[in-house]
């Protein structure tokens, strides 16, 4: 077994004048779940399709299982298992024919009635895809991934738009996968996705990874795990340094004329932030609070939110 | 099969032949579609005696007499009108011609009408016997009405030719086209699927299609028209794959590049077209000059027509097509090299 199962060092890819990806670094160890987390356009599903085989890179090495595409495509293609963003399976064959159909390209694998009940969709097996909920079309694409029984699995926003319980349906199925060893690469815009899935996560921004870790160290790195969030009425504002003056106040960012406050003890700063406006006879507009998220991480690096792209 | 895998090229022409039956619109298209426009046809342009000619007589002194003497024609029918509502009539279609009486009658009519040149020859005629002209040899018709020298006759081989490049094209063109806009062409290469078996589960939907489409046509020809079927099957069926192939292949390179259904559509119509006008299907291109008959002649659907027009009704055996079976070859063969050249498969 190499020490990686997913290794990208210096990945580049332009598309004309677009850098989509500018020299990005990535090592995924065998039977780890990593995350991709980053808003849209960040470079998630370049690279992502870089590691599939599907696009060249202009520059970089890439390396699945310890292998290169140029010289064990074939190979590869055996040995790992994708979901891809927009696809569209054939609306007019049922669930059972397109399972069937993605069985026949691989030299091993599970039987249809294997995978299928393992995603979920035995009662479904006779339906057309086109008379299947978006929950049940995303399970259905990962019945396709896995009925080879892959040793890497590949999604790429394997949830988006997908009610909470879809959403927990898939995380239970890639959770499975796990439990037999599998490598999983995941890419999402939901933290609380990568929180529950990933070991690790690399979080990406413009073509770049700007931080990764396990989600919890992440989420430490902000030196504390509360947001204490809020709006001043009439848009006034307060310095941020009188702010940090706060006793239990790690850090201050501002998002869409909202100030976030870090904070390791929200019951500590929030009585002396109500006296702060009370003394200036300033008034909140509204105050919320929340435990530190992947989000607020991205939020700090970037000073941008994740779903804002 | 080694632990049950099915086989892939039979799952992938699976998949074509399921999408195409489970999709009524296609059904009506490739086997409904030309048995009716060939039932439509065949019926206008049935062999039934001397056609009748609706002619005018312009409204004025001597138009009753006029009108009297034409009507003794039993090949026209005369309407008198007023001179406006007579020349209207001419220019939207519903006369062959419009006669205006007097000592010296004038004929006013489209030369380019081929009804309203026998019409002008029939009306001279009528009035000349009315004026008391005598024959001076006698002549003796003889209808020529057998099978395989009629309209429907020369019609059915071309509809067959038209349908083969229709389904062709557009089964194969607009499949490919289809799954790279839903990127499942894609999801298909991040697996192991060869790319040959892809193409060529096309190719083998079609064939299996293919006897039916042109069953139909031919049989509801025979049946319904007495349309011949001289050839050998052998013959017949050599025609048939090598123009589903040949458009097979025309298809493929259409679609090779195309990213939308509407620019693979826009180009089907650019290809298609200039064949449906120029390659005998509807009328012979013999119509044509000299030298577009010569360029007519280089197109795939010509030579299709042709050779099925020589096996199919004079019974012609396959080596007389030769140039014929060398013009699809050539197309066949280049389009497929073309294509796959320029395949975009990402």
């Amino acid at each position: 077994m190499p020490e990686f199962a997913l290794l990208c060092e210096g990945l580049v890819k332009r598309f004309g004048d677009v850098t989509a990806v500018a020299g990005l670094d990535l090592h995924v160890r065998p039977g780890e779940c990593f995350g991709m987390l980053g808003p849209n356009g960040a470079g998630k599903t370049t690279t992502i399709e870089v590691l599939q085989g599907l696009i060249r890179p202009d520059a970089g090495r890439v390396e699945v299982l310890g292998l290169g595409w140029d010289r064990h495509e074939q190979e590869l293609r055996q040995r790992m298992g994708s979901q891809l963003q927009e696809t569209k399976l054939p609306d007019k064959l049922t669930v059972e024919e397109v399972v069937r159909l993605f069985r026949s390209f691989y030299r091993r694998g599970k039987s249809c009635d294997a995978v299928l009940g393992q995603v979920g969709l035995l009662e479904k097996r006779g339906s057309w895809v086109s008379k299947l909920s978006g929950g049940q079309r995303q399970r259905l694409a990962v019945a396709c991934a896995l009925v080879s029984e892959p040793e890497v699995l590949f999604l790429d926003e394997p949830t988006t738009g997908l009610d909470p319980q879809s959403r927990h349906q898939v995380w239970g199925i890639v959770q499975e996968f796990r439990r037999h060893g599998g490598t999983v690469l995941i890419t999402t815009h939901y933290m609380e996705e990568a929180q529950r899935l990933c070991d690790r996560v690399a979080i990406v921004d413009r073509g770049l990874v700007i931080a990764s870790g396990a989600p919890a160290d992440l989420v430490a790195s902000l030196g504390a795990e509360h947001v204490v969030e809020f709006a001043l009425q009439d848009g006034a504002a307060i310095p941020d340094d009188v702010y940090l003056r706060l006793t239990g106040v790690e850090a201050v960012a501002h998002d869409a004329g909202r100030v976030r406050l870090t904070a390791a003890r929200v019951h500590i700063v929030v009585p002396q932030l109500m006296r702060l406006l009370e003394e200036r006879g300033l008034a909140l507009d509204e105050l919320t609070t929340h435990h530190a998220t992947l989000e607020d991480v991205f939020l700090s690096l970037t000073g941008r939110r994740l779903r804002d792209g | 099969m080694a632990d049950g895998r099915p086989s892939p090229i039979a799952q992938l022409t699976l998949w074509r032949l399921r999408e195409f039956l489970r999709e009524p619109e296609a059904l009506f298209w490739v086997f409904a579609f030309p048995i009716l426009l060939a039932f439509a046809l065949g019926i206008a342009f049935k062999s039934r005696g001397p056609q009748t000619l609706r002619i005018a007589v312009q409204d004025g002194p001597g138009a009753p007499a006029a009108a009297e003497a034409l009507q003794r024609s039993s090949r026209l029918d005369v309407t008198v009108l007023d001179s406006a509502a007579a020349y209207d009539a001419l220019h939207n279609g519903q006369f062959a011609l419009v006669v205006r009486p007097g000592p010296t009658p004038v004929l006013a009519y489209d030369s380019t009408r081929a009804e309203s040149d026998v019409a002008r020859l029939v009306v001279r005629n009528a009035l000349q016997a009315a004026a008391g002209r005598r024959d001076v040899v006698t002549i003796r018709d003889a209808g020529v009405t057998e099978p395989g020298a009629r309209y429907i006759d020369f019609l059915i081989p071309g509809l067959l030719g038209l349908n083969i490049m229709g389904t062709g094209m557009w089964g194969v063109g607009f499949g490919i086209v289809k799954n790279r806009t839903q990127k499942l062409l894609k999801r298909f290469l991040a697996s192991p699927m060869r790319r040959s078996e892809y193409l060529l589960s096309f190719i083998l939907a079609r064939l299996v299609f293919l006897g039916f489409e042109v069953g139909a046509l031919l049989l509801f020809g025979h049946w319904a028209f007495g349309v011949p079927l001289r050839g050998s099957l052998a013959a017949l069926t050599t025609l048939v794959v090598l123009g589903a192939m040949t458009f097979a292949g025309v298809g493929t390179l259409v679609a090779s590049r195309a990213r939308t259904i509407e620019g693979v559509s826009g180009l089907m119509n650019l290809v298609m077209v200039p064949m449906w006008i120029f390659s005998g299907v509807f009328f012979a291109y013999s119509n044509f000059p000299a030298p577009v008959q010569a360029a007519a002649r280089v197109l795939p659907l010509t030579a299709l027509n042709d050779a099925l027009r020589a096996v199919l009704l004079d019974g012609a055996a396959l080596r007389t097509t030769a140039e014929e079976l060398a013009v699809m070859s050539a197309w066949a063969l280049l389009s497929f090299v073309l294509a796959l050249k320029m395949f975009r498969w990402e």
